[in-house]
């Protein structure tokens, strides 16, 4: 299953600049994404993972940005390239899909013209060729009638068409590695189900690896081979999806894992995490930061400076925490803890 | 008695066209449903983007006018009242919107906004209406100080929260809640409904609890109608509807819902295979000639089902 890794992401930094300091918003993140692998990262919104996604991609702004570490693409340091450097590797060998496909196409161009226009930087191709290769792209993410949706435009086509002519401009030039942020957060379930199934399909025929960034364990569970979960900017977890699933360790991903409605759960109290995610500036930068949010748990279980640690084979978890946590059960359902 | 009774509702839109721009045509949004609430129960409305979920509930509530058809509340019919007559009943019903970001005046202060229908309904003193306020901003979680703050002062799950204070106010029999966790995280989100579960048995609500995730209309109601194209395909109690689903529509929406155990992912994909034949294959058992719903016909005491 896991061949040869195709990005090595070593400690990385994403930094956004506020009022003439820097704060991390993504905080030593070290990962590595092997051929043919759909790696998830889950995490609640301000976790910091659309940040990482925007960091490989190279689309955060320089003027406000400060990246450090290492984003390693096939033996390139992606941070080290110029922005014409970066745009002969996006698109090409690194595709892209939004969670937004109405945001993510022009809506003055025709759906072929905008699959078209990915080829047109990377690739030398006749029109006709490029024609043939477009209509071949639409059958191939689904969609019925190619010639005719050819020569449509975005809003003359359901949120689910849009999304799998999005993945077409993704695969337009057979990339290597697709980086998938929230790509089903936009859809209803059905058709959810059916771009979920489709992404399988194209993986697992292009041998192309994955990174999908999602809030929705759902997604990742039927998606992902392995998983991060990210919290307040680190990886705290990583771990296949079975292990994460069945023997998750971290007390933030069984906490996460809890608080799910489920056929279990029902006329039950789900769990509450306590707290709220800390904002960028009152992000606590030492010891664990989950810290303040299982304030059960002894200060003295934590790490004075928690480390990812590998506790199995290819299982992960960071802070010591974890061997001590329980879920207090008479806090559970505890609304107003921790409010302004 | 049902407590809300609906009665062959329709709200149809005209589409207008061609000379003197006439109506050729009506957007059917909500076509010919009836349901019942029962008092201190939650129905849940289920169904894709489009289907005259969020219609109905607005139309109950009174924002969209019905083109036809009864909604009885607790044996008056809204629907036949003049705007001075509808005016009390008003109060009885509230509504949970989904999105706490656009739902709150940003330039109002969090007394205002909560205090806002009791000034529309209630003569009170400033100072009694304080006092209220603050009541229910403890009620919520909230601390009582925070009414002079504004709304951007608070996190996703607090202003959330300060729209249901909101809607509690005026005692409502009914809240109809449209999507009231779908633009919140995993945590909050269950924050918010175990909450919602709280002040229900508190203050004997009935909810009306729209949404597209059967996951969470799984963990909230009693019983489940599931709408298609503005008509019901299906209405039961939870449990006939998740163990026990009749109608292809219904099948094919429960297939859809990512399946949580990575473990059983093949046969997920399998079954969704198998449901998607089925639908194909027997598309004309379930829709008729214009791919409309039947109407709904009972196969039990709580469990109907759209075949002919």
């Amino acid at each position: 299953m896991t061949g040869k890794p195709i990005l090595e992401i070593d400690h990385l930094r994403v930094s956004f600049r506020i009022q003439d300091q820097y704060y991390a918003a993504v905080d030593d993140v070290s990962l590595t994404v092997n051929e043919d692998e759909v790696v998830a990262i889950v995490g609640e919104s301000g976790c910091g993972k659309s940040a990482l996604a925007l960091a490989v991609m190279g689309l955060h702004p320089p003027q406000k940005t400060k990246l450090e570490g290492s984003i390693i693409f096939k033996g390139t340091n992606l941070l080290s390239l110029s922005t014409s450097q970066l745009n002969k590797i996006r698109g090409k060998d690194i595709g892209m899909i939004f969670q937004d496909p109405l945001t993510a196409l022009n809506p003055l161009m025709t759906i072929g013209r905008q699959i078209e226009e990915s080829m047109d930087y990377h690739m030398k191709l006749s029109s006709m060729e490029k024609r043939q290769r477009t209509l071949e792209l639409l059958k191939r993410v689904g969609i019925p009638n190619p010639e005719k949706t050819y020569h449509r435009y975005p809003h003359e086509l359901s949120g689910g068409m849009r999304q799998r002519v999005v993945i077409a401009i993704a695969i337009a030039c057979e990339p290597s590695l697709i980086i998938a942020d929230e790509p089903t957060t936009a859809l209803d379930v059905t058709i959810q189900a059916q771009i979920m199934g489709l992404l399988k399909e194209l993986q697992q025929q292009m041998k192309t690896g994955i990174i999908l960034i999602t809030h929705d364990l759902g997604v990742v569970a039927e998606m992902a081979d392995r998983v991060a979960v990210m919290y307040a900017g680190e990886i705290v977890e990583l771990a296949d999806v079975e292990t994460l699933f069945h023997h998750p360790l971290h007390p933030y991903t069984r906490s996460l894992l809890h608080s799910i409605p489920s056929a279990q759960t029902r006329k039950e109290k789900l769990h509450v995490i306590q707290g709220i995610v800390p904002s960028l500036q009152k992000m606590p930068r030492t010891g664990c930061r989950f810290q303040s949010r299982i304030s059960w748990i002894d200060e003295s279980k934590h790490e004075p400076n928690p480390i990812l640690r590998e506790v199995e084979p290819g299982h992960w978890v960071r802070c010591t925490c974890y061997q001590h946590f329980y879920f207090p059960h008479d806090h559970i359902g505890d609304v107003g803890y921790g409010i302004s | 008695m049902a407590f809300l009774k609906v009665n062959h509702l329709k709200v149809y839109y005209p589409v207008r066209g061609g000379f003197f721009r006439r109506i050729v045509d009506y957007v059917k949004a909500v076509d010919d449903i009836s349901f019942e609430l029962r008092q201190g129960e939650t129905y849940g409305l289920v169904g894709e983007s489009g289907c005259g979920k969020t219609t109905t509930g607005r139309t109950i509530i009174g924002l969209i006018k019905a083109t036809a058809g009864e909604i009885v509340l607790e044996g008056t019919d809204l629907t036949k009242l003049s705007r001075r007559q509808f005016y009390p009943y008003r109060k009885d019903i509230q509504m949970i919107f989904q999105d706490p970001y656009s739902s709150l005046n940003p330039r109002k202060r969090v007394l205002d906004i909560v205090a806002e229908p009791i000034r529309n309904f209630e003569k009170l003193s400033p100072q009694e209406e304080k006092r209220k306020v603050q009541y229910f901003i403890e009620r919520v979680g909230l601390n009582p100080e925070s009414i002079y703050k504004y709304p951007h002062e608070f996190s996703g799950g607090q202003r959330q929260r300060i729209g249901i204070a909101r809607a509690l106010t005026l005692n409502p029999k009914l809240i109809i809640a449209d999507e009231p966790v779908s633009a919140l995280d995993v945590s909050v989100q269950a924050q918010v409904l175990n909450f919602m579960k709280e002040i229900q048995e508190e203050f004997q609500l009935t909810y009306l609890f729209i949404s597209h995730d059967l996951g969470i209309i799984r963990h909230m109601c009693d019983r489940i109608g599931i709408m298609y194209r503005g008509r019901f395909v299906e209405e039961g109690t939870c449990e006939e509807i998740f163990r026990n689903p009749q109608h292809i529509y219904t099948k094919r929406l429960l297939s859809a819902i990512p399946n949580a155990d990575p473990r059983q992912r093949r046969q997920q994909f399998h079954l969704r295979e198998e449901v998607e034949r089925e639908y194909k294959q027997s598309y004309h058992r379930y829709f008729d000639d214009d791919g409309r719903v039947y109407p709904l016909k009972k196969i039990s005491e709580t469990h109907s089902v759209a075949i002919p």
